[in-house]
């Protein structure tokens, strides 16, 4: 852990607890099963905006408390370690991040202060194909009389099913992989010609597909500038990349801390199994890559923080890392745990598939290993 | 805050000063050339020789260390200025190299357990880079299995009497004196019947036989000890209380391999840079050979992982950064980036990665041939790979004892 402020363990404490007595991994296993089909509960949400955690990013004239990236990465670090679900990464990380990045001070003053009181659930919509695939952007905003018409389709978008207003990337110029001719337009999710197809996924969490059919919206709708949108999607991207990395770390945190447990509790052979070298060294180096991992994810929330020059490689390096140590950790926490890990009343199962679906989400390893390379000139 | 930051950029005004009239700049950007990569061996000439002298005599070799022995009394956001400041002009650090284990980890051990009278006899002349120091650990039959040590220390009076062989010493032919565990009770359990002596080489009770490696290089000695004499006042921490002196020891040691290549002084170039001039790339610049191209990544994330993870340890620990367990991770982690980017190193390499000496392939070639293979020794010196392991399972994490004993 970095070193803290007062402020910040104050708030890392009462994650903590909040998370464990509140929102536990138990919760989410009822929403499961109830088939909630948002993929969150409404009370669970309801108190993370009591508490002031959509305002963490969000400057004080907009109602929010500005403490920065690494304080929203404690949080959701926390989160993560109950997979505990919300729209807090969507919408106060990713959606306040392209409002701060790319608004006018209409569009902030109009929206940021329903981010931070929760009215408005806000979510990027960005990839179109079943990978992320930012430079391929192709939905279509043609330009009308008064405005844009927004045609295509946007995959797989994080809470799409629950979100009030969509951040959508578009093509309104050139054609799919240009650098130049994206367009970020922020609009209301309930706008005519938006059809959302609400996704069950292997890990339970809220998601859809999402058809434009000429939507239409007015140029105020554009974050940034028409046809520059490319940086801007790019910087939004990031900032959800180090903040999701964050929440990844403590999923993968409390797996390696039941596996701890149940190797100092499980008796076999007349020892308990974390006596055995094979096991002991295992989870000394799940340890070691779990330090390094932090490391990685606390230099990219800094790096957002301190405006680095270098934040765009931190953030790679953090979404891989992250990435990398949670597969290891999830697949190692069934591993361990043997039959009781294969059964769905044991909670391994639910990190393995979180997991597996936030591996994808705004960039897999393989992306991003790719994007470190470029951005290092080789 | 603010007054903090002019007392600091005062000091950093002064070091610059200093550095202007002491450091010769005909030495500038040597630094990893002149002490042979960490390796050198040899007393320094001229120039050399006379900055040894001035860092030296400053302290600032040893700039934590206190000043009443030689060291500089630097705290570390001071230290941190010199480094940065002597970085930017491209001077280096030479005692460390010179001390052979003596500044890094028989110092530092001193400083916590020795007398006041062992401090001022041996620390000062370590701040200054004259005397080398090697250590007496490892023995034929006691490797990972340090405890099983046998040599033997016997009281005769006003000295220790040592018979025994020890193994792995390195530069034991050319240091002046040497840090042993030795055994002081053997009706003790393993353990509890060892003590550290400081013994002086140079006289007639002791032998050392050069080891050649895979690499051609002899930096390792077999030790021999028969009735090797230490000075009475030359014990260490306690009688049989060498197990934790010479485990703390091994922390200090550990804290300082804990860095991936870094003698300073020089830059050399990025191994991706030096990846497209031997392997080529393509219009956009990607490398021509696309497996090694997210091998490449891979490592140099890694190496930025390890990076980012000491200055995240020493940010935690408010600058101070802690010998402590956190030490286990970090040896094991410089090793595992030091020789990836050794094999990735010659894998780009490729045919011209495989010479010994000779014509035909350039200075860097051969020495990466070397590198790579004393490299080899990064995962098995210090307490191996696997010893590591058995600490950060049983002291951080707080598993049992494993059956087989670390």
């Amino acid at each position: 852990m970095a070193a803290l402020t007062e402020e910040q363990t104050m708030i890392r404490d009462q994650a903590q607890a909040w998370v464990t007595e509140q929102a536990p991994v138990a919760k989410f296993r009822a929403m499961r099963d109830s088939g909630v089909e948002q993929g969150f509960q409404a009370e669970t949400w309801q108190a993370m905006v009591d508490m002031g955690w959509t305002g963490i990013i969000v400057p004080e004239q907009y109602g929010g408390s500005d403490l920065g990236y690494l304080t929203f990465g404690i949080v959701l670090e926390e989160t993560g370690k109950q997979l505990t679900a919300s729209p807090l990464l969507a919408s106060a990380l990713v959606g306040a991040s392209a409002l701060l990045l790319g608004g006018t001070e209409a569009q902030k003053q109009a929206w940021l202060p329903k981010v931070v009181d929760g009215s408005e659930i806000l979510t990027l919509a960005v990839d179109e194909g079943p990978r992320h695939a930012p430079n391929a952007i192709a939905l279509q905003a043609e330009k009308t009389a008064d405005g844009f018409s927004l045609t295509g389709r946007k995959t797989m978008v994080l809470e799409g099913g629950s979100a009030t207003a969509l951040i959508v990337a578009t093509r309104t110029s050139g054609s799919a992989g240009d650098a130049e001719g994206i367009t970020v337009f922020l609009l209301p999710a309930d706008t005519a010609g938006i059809s959302r197809q609400v996704l069950k996924t292997a890990d339970s969490r809220g998601y859809a597909n999402i058809d434009f059919e000429d939507v239409l919206v007015g140029e105020d709708a554009i974050l940034g500038e028409l046809d520059q949108g490319a940086e801007l999607l790019t910087d939004i991207l990031d900032r959800g990349r180090a903040g999701l990395a964050a929440e990844m770390l403590g999923t993968a945190a409390q797996a390696f801390a039941m596996n701890l447990d149940y190797l100092k509790t499980r008796v076999q052979f007349g020892q308990v199994i974390g006596a055995f070298q094979a096991l002991g060294h295992r989870a000394a180096i799940l340890f070691s890559e779990m330090e390094l991992a932090r490391s990685c994810v606390e230099a990219a929330l800094q790096g957002i923080d301190g405006e680095a020059p270098s934040q765009a490689q931190l953030c790679s390096l953090a979404k891989c890392k992250a990435g990398a140590f949670l597969h290891h950790m999830s697949n190692e926490l069934i591993q361990i745990h043997g039959g009781i890990g294969m059964t769905d009343d044991f909670d391994a199962g639910f990190y393995l598939k979180r997991a597996r679906a936030v591996e994808g989400a705004y960039g897999n390893q393989a992306f991003h290993r790719n994007r470190y390379a470029q951005l290092l000139d080789f | 805050m603010v007054e903090r930051s002019n007392e600091q950029e005062a000091f950093r005004q002064s070091v610059r000063t200093w550095l202007d009239e002491n450091f010769p700049p005909t030495l500038k950007g040597k630094g990893a050339e002149l002490l042979g990569y960490g390796e050198y061996t040899g007393p320094l000439q001229d120039d050399a020789s006379l900055w040894q002298q001035r860092l030296g005599g400053k302290g600032w070799g040893t700039p934590t260390w206190p000043s009443q022995y030689g060291g500089g009394g630097l705290d570390h956001i001071q230290t941190k200025i010199l480094h940065e400041e002597m970085n930017r002009i491209g001077a280096f650090n030479p005692i460390i190299v010179l001390a052979g284990m003596g500044v890094t980890m028989v110092g530092p051990t001193i400083l916590e357990y020795g007398t006041e009278d062992q401090k001022i006899r041996h620390l000062p002349p370590m701040c200054r880079g004259e005397i080398r120091w090697c250590l007496g650990y490892s023995e034929p039959n006691a490797g990972s299995d340090l405890a099983s040590l046998a040599t033997k220390a016997e009281d005769q009076g006003d000295s220790w009497v040592v018979n025994g062989q020890k193994v792995w010493t390195s530069g034991a032919d050319i240091s002046q004196w040497c840090g042993a565990l030795v055994r002081t009770d053997s009706k003790a359990k393993k353990r509890n019947g060892i003590s550290f002596l400081m013994l002086k080489m140079d006289q007639p009770g002791i032998e050392t036989r050069p080891i050649k490696l895979i690499a051609g290089a002899s930096p390792f000695c077999e030790t021999f000890f028969t009735d090797a004499r230490a000075d009475k006042t030359d014990m260490l921490g306690n009688l049989n209380d060498g197990w934790s002196v010479g485990k703390r020891l091994l922390q200090h040691e550990r804290a300082s391999q804990t860095g991936v290549r870094n003698t300073g002084g020089g830059k050399s170039e990025a191994l991706q840079d030096m990846a497209k001039r031997y392997v080529g790339a393509d219009a956009e610049g990607r490398l021509d050979d696309a497996d090694l191209r997210l091998r490449l990544a891979n490592h140099l994330m890694d190496a930025q992982a390890h990076g980012l993870t000491i200055s995240r340890i020493a940010a935690e620990a408010r600058g101070n950064v802690e010998v402590s367990a956190s030490a286990s991770i970090l040896k094991n982690s410089a090793t595992h980036v030091a020789q990836t980017q050794s094999e990735l190193t010659l894998e780009l390499m490729g045919h011209s990665g495989l010479g010994w000496e000779g014509e035909g392939f350039n200075d860097a070639e051969l020495a990466t041939v070397r590198n790579w293979l004393s490299g080899k020794a990064m995962s098995i010196y210090g307490g191996s790979f696997e010893v590591q392991n058995n600490i950060i399972s049983k002291n951080i994490l707080g598993l049992p004892e494993n059956t087989q004993k670390g």
